[in-house]
């Protein structure tokens, strides 16, 4: 053997190397590092032992961010879910016309976040946009979409006199807006893997089913749900890591400095950005990545967990 | 039988044109007014043929780095033994447990430590690898025999002509796929030029939409024709490739 090719094996992966080790291993560690360090725009101060932390969790517009965040992530999450997974039953099997739908429902998933939201923020223009003119030609009272600050079940009950206030005002219809947004632009991807894992199923279960007499609902409920819980567990978490990310469509449709009407659509990633870029507080915006990270990672173990289990399991 | 058919149908289709208004309303907005001149007048309000060609610049310059450095490092974890082989393959599997947020604002430190903030090299260098394509590649080329390789290597094939000559023409398909999920990535990527570039003559696509979305507010027509451009190379690239594409996204369960 040439003594050359010992070290073969090395050079095939040290341009990636170099790129992973500068542009990735070494941001991440210093994310940690600067987390506990006074890094502002002035440069490095000295570490500041945990006092990113203790400002962090006494913070209150970034506790506003993680509620937002965690609003948001609870309602697109389960809509994220149930229409995909309406539509990958409607879709199984021979249908004519099945390619023409992938085509349309899958469009929104390769049109770029920006693009979408340019769109939809005229969409939901109060003055003169389309879907408040639907509203108004319906008959009903146009509404304020992206710029109302006002809870939505505040905005449900206030007919009734009642006022509830902070989380229980619920998220801002501005917020709710940015949900629809990304719902719709996720159906698609979530649909086809349903469709992935309605096919990994076997006929002959439903063909048991069939034969105990078991009706549409029944089949649904007894075979088709157990089975594609892998499937539905690994679409609920892939969409709450996604979910816990927005940043585009809150940039764009809600645009800075604001975050949304009030606040209310500032997102744990926005709020880290304008920390970052605006104030260049680089050393507090570490601290809430390492938050972000922990609550991703936290999620990638479950599902790793979890997923391993069930395919052990089947 | 017949009617549940019917009922499918009617569902479907009411859902399908849900999906579409948003991209109807796009066109015949768009459409308003000044017609077709509406486009000429966007794309000449701002330099959307810079913004266009930057993108183009970084798309196909990370595409061709990434297929580079892919393809080597693939092709060492996957078919080379060697001391610390999978603890170097552990390390850059841990990289993509990191959302790209996190890193963020270290990254723009490291780049401005490089003098390279609002540069080409920013838009482009720390993107020429990436780690999924690396892993898609290496699990493909892991399930090519042995004896294949033993054979090439008896006709006198090097250890890279093998990679070359053999395993990569024995793996259109996933390369295709590593090619669709790149040029996408780096076409809507956002955040990062965002944060990177300051100035108008280095915008991608992504960050000159936006800020066009915040000047012309008002403008409509002007923006939903903007955005209709903006959003036609990839719906071409994605009527050509669906089948592949959707195959893809449904096999390797990854987006963006």
């Amino acid at each position: 053997m040439r003594t050359g090719s010992r070290i073969t094996p090395y050079l095939y992966i040290l341009p990636a190397l170099i790129i992973v080790i500068c542009f990735r291993t070494i941001p991440i560690l210093a994310s940690f590092t600067a987390s506990f360090a006074d890094y502002d725009i002035g440069g490095f101060h000295g570490f500041v032992g945990f006092s990113n932390y203790e400002r962090m969790f006494t913070d209150a517009r970034f506790w506003n961010s993680v509620s937002n965040t965690v609003f948001f992530v609870l309602g697109v999450v389960p809509a994220g879910i149930a229409i995909p997974l309406l539509l990958a039953m409607l879709l199984r099997g021979d249908l004519r016309g099945k390619a023409f739908y992938r085509t349309i429902y899958f469009l929104p998933v390769v049109t770029s976040a920006v693009a979408v939201s340019v769109v939809w923020t005229w969409l939901f223009k109060p003055e003169a946009g389309p879907i408040n003119g639907v509203i108004i030609a319906l008959g009903g009272d146009p509404l304020m979409w992206l710029r109302e600050p006002r809870g939505i079940f505040e905005m449900m009950v206030s007919p009734l006199g009642l006022k509830p206030e902070g989380i229980f005002a619920g998220p801002s219809l501005a917020l709710v807006s940015l949900m629809i947004v990304s719902v719709w632009k996720s159906i698609g991807y979530n649909t086809v893997l349903f469709l992935a894992g309605l096919e990994n199923i076997s006929n002959t279960y439903y063909e048991a089913a069939k034969l105990d007499g078991a009706g549409k609902w029944g089949t649904f409920r007894h075979v088709t749900w157990p089975l594609l819980s892998p499937t539905t567990f690994y679409v609920l978490i892939m969409s709450t890591i996604a979910s816990f990310q927005t940043f585009a469509l809150v940039y764009v449709m809600t645009p800075p400095p604001g975050g949304g009407p009030l606040g209310t659509t500032n997102v744990i990633v926005f709020y880290l950005f304008q920390k970052a870029f605006d104030r260049f507080d680089i050393g507090y915006a570490s601290a809430i990545s390492v938050f972000l990270f922990i609550v991703l990672l936290f999620l990638t173990i479950i599902q790793r967990r979890v997923g391993e289990r069930r395919v052990h399991y089947s | 039988m017949r009617s549940g058919q019917i009922i499918k149908q009617v569902l479907l289709l009411a859902g399908g044109i849900i999906m579409l208004m948003p991209f109807l309303w796009m066109i015949s907005t768009s459409l308003e007014q000044g017609g077709l001149h509406n486009y000429v007048e966007a794309w000449n309000r701002v330099p959307f043929g810079t913004y266009f060609l930057n993108t183009l610049i970084v798309t196909s310059l990370t595409l061709i780095g990434v297929l580079i450095t892919s393809s080597l490092a693939a092709y060492s974890f996957g078919t080379m033994e060697y001391p610390g082989r999978d603890k170097l393959f552990l390390l850059f599997l841990s990289t993509m447990m990191v959302p790209q947020p996190v890193y963020l604002a270290p990254s723009y430190v490291i780049l401005a430590k490089l003098g390279w903030v609002d540069t080409y090299l920013a838009l482009i260098v720390p993107w020429l690898t990436n780690v999924f394509s690396i892993f898609l590649l290496r699990q493909h080329f892991m399930t090519l025999p042995k004896s294949l390789y033993e054979a090439a290597r008896l006709d006198g094939c090097s250890r890279f002509g093998y990679l070359w000559r053999v395993a990569l023409p024995l793996s259109k398909s996933v390369i295709a796929t590593i090619m669709l999920f790149n040029v996408i990535g780096s076409w809507n990527s956002f955040m990062w030029p965002l944060v990177v570039t300051h100035s108008e003559k280095l915008r991608v696509l992504q960050v000159g939409l936006s800020y066009f979305n915040q000047e012309q507010s008002s403008n409509y027509q002007l923006l939903m024709a903007a955005s209709t451009f903006s959003i036609l190379p990839l719906l071409f690239l994605f009527l050509l490739a669906q089948k592949h594409l959707v195959a893809s996204y449904s096999r390797s369960g990854l987006k963006d």
